[in-house]
Protein backbone atom coordinates (compact mmCIF):
# COMPACT_ATOMS: atom_id res chain seq x y z
CA UNK A 1 0.00 0.00 0.00
CA UNK A 2 2.61 2.63 1.06
CA UNK A 3 6.20 2.19 1.18
CA UNK A 4 9.03 3.84 1.53
CA UNK A 5 12.38 2.86 -0.17
CA UNK A 6 15.99 4.63 1.18
CA UNK A 7 14.82 7.71 2.34
CA UNK A 8 17.80 10.10 3.35
CA UNK A 9 16.67 13.51 4.30
CA UNK A 10 19.87 16.00 5.33
CA UNK A 11 18.93 19.27 6.80
CA UNK A 12 22.50 21.71 6.21
CA UNK A 13 25.13 19.05 7.69
CA UNK A 14 22.38 17.33 9.72
CA UNK A 15 21.42 14.11 8.79
CA UNK A 16 17.84 13.86 10.04
CA UNK A 17 17.15 9.98 7.74
CA UNK A 18 19.55 7.80 7.06
CA UNK A 19 18.53 5.43 3.84
CA UNK A 20 15.00 4.56 5.75
CA UNK A 21 13.13 1.79 4.33
CA UNK A 22 9.51 -0.22 5.20
CA UNK A 23 6.46 -0.98 3.99
CA UNK A 24 2.90 -0.93 5.30
CA UNK A 25 0.21 -2.71 3.84
CA UNK A 26 -3.50 -2.52 3.74
CA UNK A 27 -5.54 -2.84 6.41
CA UNK A 28 -2.64 -2.69 8.88
CA UNK A 29 -2.86 -0.28 11.72
CA UNK A 30 0.90 0.53 11.64
CA UNK A 31 2.78 2.90 14.19
CA UNK A 32 5.99 4.86 13.93
CA UNK A 33 7.97 4.85 17.26
CA UNK A 34 11.61 6.48 18.35
CA UNK A 35 12.93 8.37 20.79
CA UNK A 36 13.18 12.58 20.50
CA UNK A 37 15.25 13.09 17.38
CA UNK A 38 14.81 9.73 16.06
CA UNK A 39 13.66 11.15 13.02
CA UNK A 40 9.50 10.33 13.08
CA UNK A 41 8.49 13.73 12.58
CA UNK A 42 10.73 14.56 9.42
CA UNK A 43 10.20 11.11 8.24
CA UNK A 44 5.92 12.16 8.68
CA UNK A 45 6.39 15.17 6.52
CA UNK A 46 8.15 13.53 3.48
CA UNK A 47 5.46 11.22 3.19
CA UNK A 48 2.99 13.93 2.99
CA UNK A 49 4.96 15.98 1.00
CA UNK A 50 5.18 18.66 3.14
CA UNK A 51 9.16 18.50 2.62
CA UNK A 52 11.21 16.93 -0.05
CA UNK A 53 13.67 14.29 0.73
CA UNK A 54 17.48 14.44 0.04
CA UNK A 55 17.10 10.80 -1.50
CA UNK A 56 14.67 7.93 -1.74
CA UNK A 57 10.87 7.34 -2.80
CA UNK A 58 7.53 7.06 -1.15
CA UNK A 59 5.39 4.59 -2.88
CA UNK A 60 1.71 4.90 -2.53
CA UNK A 61 -0.07 1.69 -4.27
CA UNK A 62 3.24 1.35 -6.11
CA UNK A 63 3.43 4.80 -7.96
CA UNK A 64 6.01 7.48 -7.25
CA UNK A 65 4.56 10.04 -5.24
CA UNK A 66 7.65 11.78 -3.77
CA UNK A 67 7.10 15.48 -3.50
CA UNK A 68 3.71 15.75 -4.52
CA UNK A 69 1.79 18.35 -2.66
CA UNK A 70 -0.91 17.56 -0.31
CA UNK A 71 -3.76 18.56 -2.05
CA UNK A 72 -2.47 16.08 -5.11
CA UNK A 73 -2.32 12.64 -1.77
CA UNK A 74 -5.12 13.52 -0.72
CA UNK A 75 -6.87 12.86 -4.19
CA UNK A 76 -4.27 9.72 -4.22
CA UNK A 77 -6.02 8.57 -1.15
CA UNK A 78 -3.61 9.36 1.24
CA UNK A 79 -4.68 12.14 4.14
CA UNK A 80 -3.28 13.14 7.24
CA UNK A 81 -4.20 14.34 10.73
CA UNK A 82 -1.34 17.03 12.67
CA UNK A 83 0.03 16.98 16.42
CA UNK A 84 -1.49 20.36 16.70
CA UNK A 85 -4.73 19.66 15.65
CA UNK A 86 -5.39 22.02 12.78
CA UNK A 87 -8.91 23.40 12.34
CA UNK A 88 -10.58 25.96 10.88
CA UNK A 89 -11.33 27.90 13.50
CA UNK A 90 -13.59 30.27 12.37
CA UNK A 91 -16.31 27.58 11.32
CA UNK A 92 -18.81 25.12 12.82
CA UNK A 93 -17.84 21.85 13.31
CA UNK A 94 -20.36 20.47 10.76
CA UNK A 95 -18.58 23.13 8.00
CA UNK A 96 -15.36 21.66 8.92
CA UNK A 97 -16.63 17.80 8.34
CA UNK A 98 -18.17 19.17 5.11
CA UNK A 99 -14.39 20.51 4.08
CA UNK A 100 -13.47 17.13 4.27
CA UNK A 101 -15.97 15.85 1.15
CA UNK A 102 -14.06 18.73 -1.16
CA UNK A 103 -12.27 16.03 -3.21
CA UNK A 104 -15.65 14.25 -3.24
CA UNK A 105 -17.51 17.04 -5.29
CA UNK A 106 -16.61 19.33 -8.06
CA UNK A 107 -19.06 22.35 -8.23
CA UNK A 108 -16.55 25.10 -9.60
CA UNK A 109 -17.20 29.21 -8.65
CA UNK A 110 -19.39 29.54 -11.06
CA UNK A 111 -21.80 26.79 -10.70
CA UNK A 112 -22.21 27.90 -6.87
CA UNK A 113 -22.52 31.27 -7.72
CA UNK A 114 -25.35 30.44 -9.29
CA UNK A 115 -26.66 27.72 -7.47
CA UNK A 116 -27.36 25.42 -10.26
CA UNK A 117 -29.59 22.86 -9.53
CA UNK A 118 -26.55 19.99 -9.84
CA UNK A 119 -24.50 21.93 -6.84
CA UNK A 120 -27.60 22.25 -4.99
CA UNK A 121 -28.01 18.44 -4.44
CA UNK A 122 -24.25 18.45 -4.40
CA UNK A 123 -24.52 20.51 -0.94
CA UNK A 124 -27.08 18.16 0.63
CA UNK A 125 -24.78 15.17 -0.09
CA UNK A 126 -21.79 16.88 1.57
CA UNK A 127 -24.31 17.69 4.26
CA UNK A 128 -25.44 13.84 4.52
CA UNK A 129 -21.77 12.93 4.29
CA UNK A 130 -20.30 14.74 7.18
CA UNK A 131 -23.50 13.88 9.22
CA UNK A 132 -22.62 10.50 8.41
CA UNK A 133 -18.65 10.89 9.90
CA UNK A 134 -19.45 13.40 12.82
CA UNK A 135 -21.43 10.48 13.58
CA UNK A 136 -19.07 7.53 13.49
CA UNK A 137 -16.59 9.81 15.58
CA UNK A 138 -19.19 10.93 17.88
CA UNK A 139 -19.34 14.45 17.69
CA UNK A 140 -22.76 14.66 16.24
CA UNK A 141 -24.38 16.72 19.34
CA UNK A 142 -21.57 19.79 18.31
CA UNK A 143 -22.61 20.27 14.69
CA UNK A 144 -23.08 24.17 15.19
CA UNK A 145 -20.27 24.46 17.67
CA UNK A 146 -17.29 27.46 16.56
CA UNK A 147 -14.58 24.77 15.67
CA UNK A 148 -12.34 27.42 17.55
CA UNK A 149 -14.14 26.49 21.15
CA UNK A 150 -14.09 23.42 21.33
CA UNK A 151 -11.96 21.51 24.02
CA UNK A 152 -8.66 19.60 22.87
CA UNK A 153 -10.51 16.13 23.07
CA UNK A 154 -13.10 16.88 20.78
CA UNK A 155 -10.98 19.05 18.14
CA UNK A 156 -9.00 16.26 17.72
CA UNK A 157 -12.35 14.00 17.08
CA UNK A 158 -13.50 16.52 14.60
CA UNK A 159 -10.04 16.69 13.06
CA UNK A 160 -10.30 13.13 12.44
CA UNK A 161 -14.13 13.40 11.01
CA UNK A 162 -13.10 15.54 8.64
CA UNK A 163 -10.14 12.67 7.50
CA UNK A 164 -12.03 10.71 7.18
CA UNK A 165 -14.89 12.32 5.01
CA UNK A 166 -12.17 12.81 2.30
CA UNK A 167 -12.81 8.67 2.24
CA UNK A 168 -9.12 8.07 2.05
CA UNK A 169 -7.28 4.81 2.03
CA UNK A 170 -4.93 5.57 4.17
CA UNK A 171 -4.62 7.74 7.12
CA UNK A 172 -1.59 8.91 8.68
CA UNK A 173 -1.86 10.27 12.02
CA UNK A 174 1.12 12.70 13.78
CA UNK A 175 0.84 12.00 17.61
CA UNK A 176 -3.13 11.29 17.60
CA UNK A 177 -2.76 10.77 21.78
CA UNK A 178 -0.94 13.92 22.65
CA UNK A 179 -3.20 16.29 24.89
CA UNK A 180 -5.71 13.74 25.59
CA UNK A 181 -6.31 12.20 28.99
CA UNK A 182 -6.18 8.24 29.33
CA UNK A 183 -10.06 7.95 29.05
CA UNK A 184 -9.81 10.39 25.87
CA UNK A 185 -6.89 7.71 24.78
CA UNK A 186 -8.61 4.82 25.54
CA UNK A 187 -11.80 6.03 23.45
CA UNK A 188 -8.57 7.15 20.51
CA UNK A 189 -6.97 3.72 20.47
CA UNK A 190 -11.13 2.21 20.14
CA UNK A 191 -12.07 4.71 17.31
CA UNK A 192 -8.72 3.43 15.11
CA UNK A 193 -9.41 -0.15 15.17
CA UNK A 194 -12.98 1.05 13.96
CA UNK A 195 -11.55 2.86 11.34
CA UNK A 196 -9.32 -0.19 10.15
CA UNK A 197 -12.37 -2.12 10.26
CA UNK A 198 -14.10 0.06 7.71
CA UNK A 199 -10.23 -1.19 5.49
CA UNK A 200 -8.37 2.06 5.95
CA UNK A 201 -4.90 1.89 6.50
CA UNK A 202 -3.57 3.40 9.37
CA UNK A 203 -0.08 4.89 9.89
CA UNK A 204 0.62 6.37 13.74
CA UNK A 205 3.42 8.32 14.89
CA UNK A 206 3.46 7.84 18.25
CA UNK A 207 4.82 8.71 21.70
CA UNK A 208 2.50 6.56 23.95
CA UNK A 209 4.06 3.24 23.95
CA UNK A 210 0.42 1.88 25.67
CA UNK A 211 -1.53 2.69 22.67
CA UNK A 212 1.03 1.50 20.05
CA UNK A 213 1.44 -1.74 22.04
CA UNK A 214 -2.27 -2.05 22.14
CA UNK A 215 -3.55 -1.26 18.51
CA UNK A 216 -0.95 -1.80 16.22
CA UNK A 217 -0.07 -4.89 13.75
CA UNK A 218 2.99 -3.81 13.16
CA UNK A 219 5.61 -1.43 14.31
CA UNK A 220 8.72 0.81 12.71
CA UNK A 221 11.42 1.79 15.18
CA UNK A 222 13.34 4.57 13.76
CA UNK A 223 16.56 5.87 16.11
CA UNK A 224 18.90 8.58 14.97
CA UNK A 225 17.54 8.93 11.35
CA UNK A 226 18.14 4.73 11.16
CA UNK A 227 15.31 1.87 11.11
CA UNK A 228 16.26 0.13 14.18
CA UNK A 229 14.07 -2.64 13.88
CA UNK A 230 10.34 -3.62 12.49
CA UNK A 231 7.92 -6.23 13.54
CA UNK A 232 4.67 -6.92 15.73
CA UNK A 233 4.43 -5.34 18.90
CA UNK A 234 5.45 -8.47 20.52
CA UNK A 235 8.64 -8.92 18.70
CA UNK A 236 9.53 -4.95 19.66
CA UNK A 237 9.08 -5.66 23.32
CA UNK A 238 11.56 -8.51 23.20
CA UNK A 239 14.14 -6.62 20.99
CA UNK A 240 17.25 -5.72 23.08
CA UNK A 241 18.07 -3.00 20.30
CA UNK A 242 15.33 -1.16 20.87
CA UNK A 243 15.11 -1.34 24.92
CA UNK A 244 18.47 -0.40 24.24
CA UNK A 245 17.64 3.00 22.53
CA UNK A 246 15.31 3.57 25.14
CA UNK A 247 16.49 2.92 28.26
CA UNK A 248 20.12 3.54 27.45
CA UNK A 249 22.57 0.82 27.40
CA UNK A 250 24.25 -1.27 30.70
CA UNK A 251 27.69 0.18 29.72
CA UNK B 1 -31.89 27.85 2.83
CA UNK B 2 -35.25 29.31 2.70
CA UNK B 3 -34.72 31.68 5.53
CA UNK B 4 -31.75 32.94 3.56
CA UNK B 5 -33.71 33.84 0.39
CA UNK B 6 -36.69 35.55 2.49
CA UNK B 7 -34.03 37.41 4.32
CA UNK B 8 -32.60 38.57 0.34
CA UNK B 9 -36.06 39.02 -0.73
CA UNK B 10 -36.78 41.44 2.48
CA UNK B 11 -33.99 43.21 1.58
CA UNK B 12 -34.25 43.40 -2.22
CA UNK B 13 -37.77 44.88 -1.80
CA UNK B 14 -36.84 47.24 0.66
CA UNK B 15 -33.86 48.59 -1.39
CA UNK B 16 -35.95 49.36 -4.64
CA UNK B 17 -39.00 50.79 -2.54
CA UNK B 18 -36.21 53.72 -1.13
CA UNK B 19 -36.13 56.19 -4.43
CA UNK B 20 -40.28 56.44 -3.24
CA UNK B 21 -39.32 57.96 -0.24
CA UNK B 22 -36.74 60.16 -1.45
CA UNK B 23 -37.74 61.12 -5.02
CA UNK B 24 -34.77 62.89 -6.94
CA UNK B 25 -32.57 65.28 -4.93
CA UNK B 26 -29.27 65.22 -4.54
CA UNK B 27 -29.44 62.32 -2.18
CA UNK B 28 -30.58 59.88 -5.02
CA UNK B 29 -27.30 60.24 -6.49
CA UNK B 30 -25.35 59.71 -3.15
CA UNK B 31 -27.40 56.26 -3.44
CA UNK B 32 -26.33 55.39 -6.86
CA UNK B 33 -23.09 55.38 -4.87
CA UNK B 34 -23.92 53.57 -2.23
CA UNK B 35 -24.40 50.67 -4.90
CA UNK B 36 -21.59 50.91 -6.72
CA UNK B 37 -19.26 50.89 -3.50
CA UNK B 38 -21.52 48.02 -1.85
CA UNK B 39 -20.74 46.22 -5.10
CA UNK B 40 -16.99 46.68 -5.02
CA UNK B 41 -17.44 46.20 -1.09
CA UNK B 42 -18.41 42.61 -2.08
CA UNK B 43 -15.82 41.85 -3.99
CA UNK B 44 -12.81 43.10 -2.01
CA UNK B 45 -14.91 41.24 1.07
CA UNK B 46 -14.66 38.01 -0.91
CA UNK B 47 -11.14 38.15 -1.37
CA UNK B 48 -10.28 39.44 2.62
CA UNK B 49 -13.08 38.25 4.06
CA UNK B 50 -13.71 35.12 3.49
CA UNK B 51 -10.30 33.73 1.28
CA UNK B 52 -8.28 35.94 3.94
CA UNK B 53 -6.03 37.51 1.37
CA UNK B 54 -5.84 41.56 1.36
CA UNK B 55 -5.69 43.87 -1.88
CA UNK B 56 -4.57 47.42 -1.62
CA UNK B 57 -5.09 47.82 -5.14
CA UNK B 58 -8.65 47.26 -5.75
CA UNK B 59 -9.00 50.89 -6.90
CA UNK B 60 -6.91 49.89 -10.12
CA UNK B 61 -9.27 47.28 -11.02
CA UNK B 62 -12.55 49.49 -10.54
CA UNK B 63 -10.26 52.23 -12.43
CA UNK B 64 -9.90 49.28 -15.54
CA UNK B 65 -13.52 48.33 -16.01
CA UNK B 66 -14.29 52.20 -15.60
CA UNK B 67 -11.69 53.17 -18.47
CA UNK B 68 -12.11 50.48 -20.60
CA UNK B 69 -15.52 51.12 -21.03
CA UNK B 70 -15.09 54.65 -21.27
CA UNK B 71 -12.82 54.20 -23.94
CA UNK B 72 -14.09 51.36 -25.88
CA UNK B 73 -17.73 53.85 -26.33
CA UNK B 74 -16.64 57.58 -25.86
CA UNK B 75 -13.73 57.02 -28.54
CA UNK B 76 -14.56 54.03 -30.63
CA UNK B 77 -17.87 54.31 -30.83
CA UNK B 78 -18.58 50.70 -29.11
CA UNK B 79 -22.33 49.63 -27.93
CA UNK B 80 -21.53 49.80 -23.95
CA UNK B 81 -23.59 46.83 -23.18
CA UNK B 82 -20.75 45.23 -25.25
CA UNK B 83 -17.56 47.29 -23.60
CA UNK B 84 -19.15 46.25 -20.05
CA UNK B 85 -18.11 42.52 -20.29
CA UNK B 86 -15.60 42.49 -22.32
CA UNK B 87 -13.46 45.16 -19.44
CA UNK B 88 -15.06 42.62 -17.11
CA UNK B 89 -13.42 39.54 -18.53
CA UNK B 90 -10.29 41.26 -19.49
CA UNK B 91 -9.55 42.31 -16.01
CA UNK B 92 -10.60 38.83 -14.94
CA UNK B 93 -8.36 37.49 -16.77
CA UNK B 94 -5.57 40.02 -15.91
CA UNK B 95 -5.91 39.31 -12.27
CA UNK B 96 -6.04 35.59 -12.92
CA UNK B 97 -2.58 36.02 -14.35
CA UNK B 98 -1.20 38.32 -11.79
CA UNK B 99 -3.01 36.67 -9.24
CA UNK B 100 -0.69 33.72 -9.74
CA UNK B 101 2.83 35.31 -8.42
CA UNK B 102 0.98 37.99 -6.10
CA UNK B 103 -1.00 35.44 -4.45
CA UNK B 104 2.17 32.89 -3.26
CA UNK B 105 2.89 35.87 -0.61
CA UNK B 106 1.54 36.52 2.06
CA UNK B 107 0.48 39.42 4.88
CA UNK B 108 2.61 42.88 4.61
CA UNK B 109 4.06 41.09 1.28
CA UNK B 110 0.77 40.83 -0.13
CA UNK B 111 -0.08 43.89 0.92
CA UNK B 112 2.81 45.39 -0.46
CA UNK B 113 2.58 43.56 -3.84
CA UNK B 114 -0.77 44.67 -4.27
CA UNK B 115 -0.47 48.04 -3.49
CA UNK B 116 2.37 48.18 -6.39
CA UNK B 117 -0.02 47.03 -8.90
CA UNK B 118 -2.78 49.97 -7.60
CA UNK B 119 -0.11 52.70 -7.94
CA UNK B 120 0.99 50.92 -11.58
CA UNK B 121 -2.49 51.38 -12.78
CA UNK B 122 -2.93 54.28 -11.25
CA UNK B 123 0.08 55.83 -13.05
CA UNK B 124 -1.14 54.30 -16.71
CA UNK B 125 -4.22 56.01 -16.68
CA UNK B 126 -1.81 59.19 -16.03
CA UNK B 127 0.45 59.09 -18.35
CA UNK B 128 -1.50 57.39 -21.44
CA UNK B 129 -2.99 60.79 -22.12
CA UNK B 130 -3.48 60.06 -25.57
CA UNK B 131 -6.08 56.86 -24.74
CA UNK B 132 -7.18 58.31 -21.45
CA UNK B 133 -6.94 61.99 -21.70
CA UNK B 134 -4.38 61.84 -18.43
CA UNK B 135 -5.07 63.77 -15.39
CA UNK B 136 -7.63 65.61 -17.34
CA UNK B 137 -9.58 62.89 -17.59
CA UNK B 138 -12.28 61.54 -20.36
CA UNK B 139 -15.04 62.80 -20.78
CA UNK B 140 -18.32 62.30 -23.48
CA UNK B 141 -18.80 58.64 -22.17
CA UNK B 142 -22.57 57.60 -22.80
CA UNK B 143 -25.12 56.51 -20.71
CA UNK B 144 -26.13 53.12 -20.84
CA UNK B 145 -29.99 52.59 -22.18
CA UNK B 146 -31.92 50.11 -23.13
CA UNK B 147 -33.99 50.83 -26.24
CA UNK B 148 -34.99 53.94 -25.70
CA UNK B 149 -34.94 53.99 -22.30
CA UNK B 150 -31.43 56.05 -21.54
CA UNK B 151 -30.74 56.07 -18.20
CA UNK B 152 -29.68 59.23 -17.59
CA UNK B 153 -31.21 60.78 -14.45
CA UNK B 154 -30.84 59.62 -10.90
CA UNK B 155 -33.52 58.03 -10.47
CA UNK B 156 -32.84 55.92 -13.49
CA UNK B 157 -29.42 54.90 -12.56
CA UNK B 158 -30.35 54.12 -8.86
CA UNK B 159 -32.66 51.54 -10.26
CA UNK B 160 -30.14 50.41 -13.34
CA UNK B 161 -27.27 49.88 -10.75
CA UNK B 162 -29.30 48.67 -7.76
CA UNK B 163 -30.25 45.56 -10.19
CA UNK B 164 -27.13 44.48 -10.70
CA UNK B 165 -25.95 45.72 -7.09
CA UNK B 166 -28.51 43.41 -5.54
CA UNK B 167 -27.80 40.39 -8.42
CA UNK B 168 -23.97 40.64 -6.66
CA UNK B 169 -25.49 40.16 -3.66
CA UNK B 170 -27.45 37.40 -4.51
CA UNK B 171 -24.35 35.58 -6.37
CA UNK B 172 -22.00 36.80 -3.38
CA UNK B 173 -24.42 35.12 -0.61
CA UNK B 174 -24.91 31.60 -3.09
CA UNK B 175 -20.98 31.69 -3.30
CA UNK B 176 -20.19 32.44 0.99
CA UNK B 177 -22.36 29.12 1.40
CA UNK B 178 -21.49 27.05 -1.23
CA UNK B 179 -18.90 23.95 -1.22
CA UNK B 180 -16.25 26.81 -2.87
CA UNK B 181 -17.45 29.40 0.33
CA UNK B 182 -16.16 26.62 2.56
CA UNK B 183 -12.92 26.02 0.74
CA UNK B 184 -11.89 30.03 0.87
CA UNK B 185 -13.06 30.37 4.52
CA UNK B 186 -10.65 27.24 5.20
CA UNK B 187 -8.02 28.49 3.44
CA UNK B 188 -7.86 31.68 5.55
CA UNK B 189 -8.17 29.84 9.00
CA UNK B 190 -5.70 27.26 7.57
CA UNK B 191 -4.45 26.56 4.69
CA UNK B 192 -2.42 23.60 5.23
CA UNK B 193 -5.48 21.97 6.77
CA UNK B 194 -7.00 22.99 3.46
CA UNK B 195 -4.57 21.77 1.03
CA UNK B 196 -4.41 18.36 2.98
CA UNK B 197 -8.06 18.48 2.64
CA UNK B 198 -7.55 18.26 -1.16
CA UNK B 199 -8.26 22.10 -1.80
CA UNK B 200 -5.86 23.39 -4.30
CA UNK B 201 -5.33 26.80 -2.29
CA UNK B 202 -3.33 28.38 -4.77
CA UNK B 203 -5.93 28.16 -7.81
CA UNK B 204 -8.78 29.12 -6.01
CA UNK B 205 -7.03 32.10 -4.30
CA UNK B 206 -6.11 33.01 -7.81
CA UNK B 207 -9.47 32.37 -9.00
CA UNK B 208 -10.91 34.32 -5.93
CA UNK B 209 -8.89 37.02 -6.74
CA UNK B 210 -9.78 36.88 -10.53
CA UNK B 211 -13.36 37.34 -9.80
CA UNK B 212 -13.04 39.77 -7.20
CA UNK B 213 -11.51 41.85 -9.92
CA UNK B 214 -14.12 41.10 -12.16
CA UNK B 215 -16.85 42.43 -10.07
CA UNK B 216 -14.98 45.14 -9.39
CA UNK B 217 -14.27 45.95 -13.00
CA UNK B 218 -18.31 45.78 -13.61
CA UNK B 219 -18.59 48.36 -11.16
CA UNK B 220 -16.12 50.42 -12.71
CA UNK B 221 -17.95 50.14 -15.68
CA UNK B 222 -21.34 51.10 -14.37
CA UNK B 223 -19.39 54.08 -12.66
CA UNK B 224 -18.39 55.48 -16.01
CA UNK B 225 -21.96 55.27 -17.57
CA UNK B 226 -23.67 56.81 -14.85
CA UNK B 227 -20.43 59.75 -14.50
CA UNK B 228 -19.98 59.95 -17.96
CA UNK B 229 -16.77 61.30 -17.01
CA UNK B 230 -13.53 59.59 -15.48
CA UNK B 231 -10.30 61.03 -14.09
CA UNK B 232 -7.47 58.94 -12.65
CA UNK B 233 -8.42 60.98 -9.28
CA UNK B 234 -11.34 58.76 -8.66
CA UNK B 235 -9.07 55.33 -8.55
CA UNK B 236 -5.86 56.35 -6.57
CA UNK B 237 -4.47 54.12 -3.21
CA UNK B 238 -6.57 56.23 -0.98
CA UNK B 239 -9.68 54.52 -2.65
CA UNK B 240 -8.36 51.81 -2.42
CA UNK B 241 -7.96 52.46 1.41
CA UNK B 242 -11.64 53.28 1.58
CA UNK B 243 -13.00 50.24 -0.13
CA UNK B 244 -10.80 48.27 2.36
CA UNK B 245 -12.44 50.34 5.50
CA UNK B 246 -15.73 49.60 4.27
CA UNK B 247 -15.03 45.92 4.25
CA UNK B 248 -13.89 45.84 7.86
CA UNK B 249 -16.19 48.25 9.67
CA UNK B 250 -19.09 46.74 7.64
CA UNK B 251 -18.25 43.06 8.65
CA UNK B 252 -15.27 41.04 7.29
CA UNK B 253 -16.57 37.47 5.57
CA UNK B 254 -20.47 39.08 5.60
CA UNK B 255 -22.25 40.15 2.47
CA UNK B 256 -24.65 42.51 3.85
CA UNK B 257 -21.57 43.62 6.34
CA UNK B 258 -20.45 44.83 3.08
CA UNK B 259 -23.79 46.42 2.01
CA UNK B 260 -23.81 48.31 5.66
CA UNK B 261 -20.15 49.25 5.46
CA UNK B 262 -19.88 50.51 1.93
CA UNK B 263 -23.35 52.67 3.38
CA UNK B 264 -21.70 54.00 6.03
CA UNK B 265 -18.80 54.82 4.69
CA UNK B 266 -20.85 56.16 1.61
CA UNK B 267 -23.26 58.52 3.36
CA UNK B 268 -20.95 59.53 6.47
CA UNK B 269 -18.97 61.91 4.79
CA UNK B 270 -22.92 63.89 3.13
CA UNK B 271 -24.32 64.10 6.39
CA UNK B 272 -20.65 65.30 8.44
CA UNK B 273 -20.58 68.32 5.52
CA UNK B 274 -22.48 70.92 8.16
CA UNK B 275 -19.88 70.77 10.02
CA UNK B 276 -17.28 71.86 7.58
CA UNK B 277 -13.89 72.21 8.05
CA UNK B 278 -14.34 69.44 11.08
CA UNK B 279 -15.89 66.87 9.24
CA UNK B 280 -12.52 64.84 8.66
CA UNK B 281 -11.74 64.94 12.34
CA UNK B 282 -15.68 63.51 13.15
CA UNK B 283 -15.06 61.05 10.43
CA UNK B 284 -11.77 59.44 11.40
CA UNK B 285 -13.24 59.60 15.07
CA UNK B 286 -16.35 57.67 14.42
CA UNK B 287 -14.51 54.90 12.21
CA UNK B 288 -11.81 54.44 15.42
CA UNK B 289 -14.77 54.15 17.77
CA UNK B 290 -16.50 52.22 15.89
CA UNK B 291 -12.83 49.55 15.06
CA UNK B 292 -12.66 49.91 18.91
CA UNK B 293 -16.51 48.77 20.14
CA UNK B 294 -17.51 46.74 16.88
CA UNK B 295 -14.34 44.39 16.23
CA UNK B 296 -16.67 42.96 14.31
CA UNK B 297 -17.72 44.77 12.33
CA UNK B 298 -21.70 46.65 11.93
CA UNK B 299 -22.65 43.09 10.76
CA UNK B 300 -22.05 42.05 14.21
CA UNK B 301 -22.44 44.86 16.08
CA UNK B 302 -25.37 46.41 15.75
CA UNK B 303 -27.84 43.36 16.81
CA UNK B 304 -25.04 42.91 19.95
CA UNK B 305 -26.01 46.85 20.56
CA UNK B 306 -29.72 46.26 20.27
CA UNK B 307 -29.60 43.05 22.25
CA UNK B 308 -27.55 45.33 25.50
CA UNK B 309 -29.86 47.79 24.59
CA UNK B 310 -32.82 45.60 24.94
CA UNK B 311 -31.20 44.56 28.16
CA UNK B 312 -30.65 47.71 29.90
CA UNK B 313 -34.32 48.38 28.85
CA UNK B 314 -36.24 44.95 30.70
CA UNK B 315 -33.72 46.04 33.77
CA UNK B 316 -34.71 49.33 33.82
CA UNK B 317 -38.69 48.45 33.64
CA UNK B 318 -38.00 46.11 36.47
Amino acid sequence: MLEVCGITQIFGGVTALEDVSFAISKGDITGVIGPNGAGKTTLFNIVTGIYSQTAGRVLLNNSDVSGLPSEKLTRLGLVRTFQNIELFGGMTVLENVMVGLHTRSSSGLLACSLRMPWSRSEESRIREGALKWMEFTGITDLADVTAGNLPFGKGRLLEIARALAVEPEIILMDEPAAGLNSQETMELARLIQRIRDLGITVVLVEHDMELVMDICDRIVVLTLGRKLAEGTPREIQDNHEVIAAYLGDDE
Amino acid sequence: MNRDLLKFLAFAVLILLVPLAFSGGYLMNVLVFVGIHTMLAIALNLLLGYAGQISLGHAGFFGLGAYLSGVLTATYGWNPWLAMPLAAVSVGALAFMIGFPILKLKGHYLAMATLGLGIIIYIVFNETIDLTGGPSGLSGIPNLSIGSLVFDSDVKNYYLIWTITLVTVLLGLNLANSRVGRALRAVHDSEVAARVMGVNARLLKVQIFALSALISSVAGSLYAHTMTFVSPASFGFNFSVELLTMVVIGGLGSIYGSFLGATLLTLLPEFLRAAHDYDIIIYGGLLMLMVMFMPGGLVRGIPDLCRKLLKKGGAGNA
